[in-house]
């Protein structure tokens, strides 16, 4: 902890950016590569124009889970500074990212290229990746004797989001994969500033169709830290529900689409009609399957009554019920573990270095959870357990899945049985000039960070967004080395990351 | 009377192939707890690309056209020698099981052709996979296939499948029963079934036999499924030929039972696919392995 040169601070609690601390570059990169040596987490990092000059701030947060503390550090820098991927690989995206969107070089960092293809934030660009048409880059390459590349996407034969992945391969063994994406880019950061307006929240419950209730629940508790708003046990309990359901149903889908990627028949068929029945119970809440338009800023839109209640916990017995016997066929299945077990593994060193989050983390031991490390909402008055496998492989990556839908059955089931009394929506009128928040969830896939800087009015001068898969993607590219070709599709299913989520 | 069973029997497997994939798909989503597509699916697919036309890349040559075409009468030539139950094949003749087996070959050897035509990084990993499977399953095959000859001491499949029963219970059924074990094997394999290939998946890494055939379409991929079908066909019939080879003693009756056990081999392919997963890649080549090792115990029991 650097309580001396960076602000630090709760999950959720503002910090006056009217005068950010003043840190060298030099001071800078040591608190970040040592942190996250010391056991901190890059959650975020980014630049943003400085508000009086020419210039750009560095701005980085750094999770540290045994202290529930976040540091928020920053820098002045030109328009090029000496990178951290070579002593920290967590900020290498982070850094492709900021090359591209402000023009800014980080240098010496092993492997520049553009990261989205979108045109720079400011100015012509230019800079050290200067704007051309997407997926045009030079990639890695393996020379030799019948080595071979096979390119595959960004349209694929199944409908899913498009995405480019480049194989090096030895026969059938892949040595090196690389990943390109930017294929969804639409410009949601860009489009953020200036709000929030009547649109923002959309922004954010499309911003990956599959996390709606993650994305909205981060934006919200940052607009009312913003505001001073704390919204109602009630209202937290309703979006906790929602939250949990939407990691029940999605998990569950995954355990499905493993199965089918093996060829397992029976659990890829009820799980699909499993996770419906879930997504139809968030129905029952806020009339969408998947939760859009539940959770405000301020709280909710939408009550739970005792009767919908009792109607949620009936149908939860039968989905439970169905789960289990389904998901366990899977796991009691040997020709399924026999392509499970030991497949597209990432040992707990590199997950640490590469700055997995979530059940990709959380599969390969390294215990994360934002729920239990910064906790928010109502998770700050309930525990929840972090479930956690040692192996990294796909087989981890599936069962840290069916542990957190068991744990979330539970937290729902008892969220619903003891609805605290309160008002649904207090509404957030103005937000606070010159301040910056830091919000973290945890989604289905792992960890969000928000990070919302207001300028003199009240407006977000800079919305910076990750979502889980721009941690993980370089993750799924290290579980591949090794691997035969054949298994590509099982591994990334078992990490199934969002594209969009990325691409932003 | 066998002349017309052999008749008949060439008319069935033209006619009702497709109808195989019909019932392996509904015995799959019958455990999957689904309604599944019509039994007729495979007809209205074929009808369809039937009427749509082609699209040929500018770099393939003929050798690409003419795969299809020579894919789907190499198996027709196949279907001429195939016996099934008491109908002889067509064109029956002693020793006809090898030619048999290489206008299999052929069929095969003109797909991958093809497929390395188009240079699609996909489609040369596909033939790549092809080639070694069917290098393995091949032998189990003739091995198979050599059992039963050498068990009957005939050298047409009509005449071995029609001898079996008449031997000794003793010296044919355990090679017949071996045999069929791996002939089980070797017809999942060659028809790109769980747990070799997975014909419903969609990821082009995975798939042995459809990523071969990912840049034919219209005609020429109706002629690729219509020549799948068929050739799934042919193997249930060897399989049929070796596990059920009893008979009434009337030929057309006796092929109605043998078109019934086709159907029921596709019953089995279907429990197959549904209740286990499929095998990683490197794994094939060690189940082709054991049903040849079976394939050879067979020989030896025969031979001794």
């Amino acid at each position: 902890m650097y309580a001396d040169t960076s602000a630090s601070v709760r999950n959720g609690q503002i910090i006056d950016w009217s005068d950010p601390p003043e840190t060298s570059l030099g001071q800078f990169r040591r608190m970040v590569i040592e942190g996250v040596g010391d056991g901190a987490r890059l959650s975020a990092l980014f630049a943003e124009p400085e508000r009086s000059s020419e210039a750009f701030r560095l701005t980085a947060v750094l999770a540290w889970p045994e202290e529930n503390a976040l540091s928020v550090v920053s820098c002045p820098i030109g328009r090029s500074y000496q990178s951290l991927t070579p002593e920290c690989p967590a900020a290498g995206w982070f850094e492709r990212e900021i090359a591209e969107q402000w023009g800014i070089h980080p240098q010496s960092h092993p492997w520049l290229k553009p990261i989205r293809f979108q045109p720079p934030h400011c100015g012509e660009g230019g800079g050290p990746l200067a704007r051309r048409a997407i997926g045009l880059a030079d990639f890695f390459r393996l020379e030799g004797e019948e080595v071979h590349e096979v390119a595959v996407g960004p349209v694929h034969a199944g409908v899913i989001e498009p995405g480019h992945f480049r194989f090096q391969c030895h026969g059938e063994t892949v040595y090196h994969l690389e990943i390109s994406l930017g294929y969804q880019h639409r410009g949601i950061e860009r489009a953020l500033r200036g709000g929030p307006d009547r649109r923002t929240r959309h922004y954010f419950e499309t911003l990956a169709g599959d996390t709606t209730i993650g994305h909205a629940t981060a934006y919200c508790r940052a607009v009312e830290a913003l505001g001073g708003v704390h919204p109602s046990a009630r209202a937290e309990s309703i979006v906790a529900i929602a939250a949990e359901l939407e990691r029940i149903a999605n998990h569950i889908g995954d355990l499905g689409a493993l199965a089918g990627d093996v060829g397992f028949l029976p659990t890829m068929s009820y799980c699909g009609r499993i996770r419906g029945d879930v997504l139809n119970a968030t129905a029952m809440l806020c009339g969408n399957r998947f939760g859009r338009g539940l959770a405000v800023p301020g709280g909710v839109d939408f009550d739970i009554d005792a009767a919908l209640a009792q109607e949620v916990l009936h149908r939860l017995d039968s989905i439970e019920r169905d789960a289990v016997s389904a998901i366990e066929l899977l796991f009691d299945a040997p020709s399924v573990m026999a392509r499970f077990e030991g497949v597209g593994a990432v040992s707990e060193q590199s997950a640490r270095a590469i700055g997995l989050v979530g059940v990709a983390a959380r599969a390969s031991g390294v215990p994360c959870d934002v729920r239990h490390e910064f906790p928010y909402g109502i998770y700050q008055f309930t525990q929840m357990p972090i479930c956690t496998w040692h192996s990294g492989d796909c087989f981890a990556r599936a069962y840290v899945r069916w542990l957190e839908v068991q744990q979330s059955l539970a937290f729902v089931r008892e969220r619903l049985r003891s609805l605290p009394p309160g008002d649904l929506n207090r509404n957030v009128s103005e937000l606070r000039a010159n301040q910056c928040v830091v919000s973290l969830t945890e989604g289905w896939r792992g960890e969000i960070c928000h990070v919302a800087i207001t300028d003199d009015r009240g407006r977000f001068r800079a919305y910076k967004v990750v979502d889980p898969s721009f941690h993980n993607w370089f993750g799924l590219a290290c579980a591949l080395r090794g691997q035969q070709i054949s298994d590509f599709p099982l591994c990334n299913k078992s990490f199934n990351l969002s594209y969009c989520g990325h691409d932003l | 009377m066998t002349a017309l069973a052999s008749i008949l029997h060439v008319v069935l497997a033209i006619t009702l192939s497709p109808l195989l994939l019909g019932v392996i798909n509904r015995t799959k989503a019958k455990f999957a707890g689904r309604t599944g597509q019509p039994l007729l699916q495979a007809y209205y697919d074929l009808g369809k690309l039937l009427q749509k036309g082609a699209v040929y890349s500018s770099t393939a040559t003929w050798v690409f056209r003419a795969g299809p075409v020579v894919g789907l009468a190499a198996t027709l030539i196949a279907l001429a020698f195939l016996p099934l139950s008491g109908a002889p094949g067509l064109g029956a003749f002693p020793g006809d099981l090898i030619l048999l087996v290489y206008a299999l070959g052929l069929l095969r050897f003109m797909t991958v052709l093809a497929a390395l035509d188009t240079g699609s990084a996909f489609e040369g990993m596909g033939a790549s996979r092809e080639v070694q499977f069917s290098m393995l399953a091949e032998p189990v095959l003739l091995l198979s296939l050599a059992a039963l000859a050498i068990c009957t001491g005939k050298a047409g499949l009509s005449d071995i499948f029609a001898s079996l029963p008449t031997l000794d219970s003793l010296q044919w059924v355990p090679t017949a029963l071996l045999a069929s074990v791996a002939l089980f094997v070797v017809l999942l394999s060659e028809n790109a079934r769980i747990p070799v290939d997975d014909p419903n998946t969609h990821l082009e890494l995975t798939m042995i036999h459809e990523v071969m055939v990912l840049d034919h379409g219209g005609v020429d991929f109706g002629l690729i499924q219509y020549g799948a079908a068929l050739k799934l066909w042919i193997f249930s019939a060897l399989f049929v030929g070796a596990a059920m080879p009893w008979r009434i003693g009337q030929p057309v009756m006796d092929l109605l039972v043998g078109v019934g056990g086709v159907f029921l081999s596709a019953v089995f392919v279907g429990v197959v696919e549904s209740v286990m997963a499929r095998l990683r890649l490197i794994r094939v080549p060690q189940m082709l392995a054991s049903a040849a090792v079976l394939a050879l115990i067979a020989v030896i029991w025969a031979v001794r």
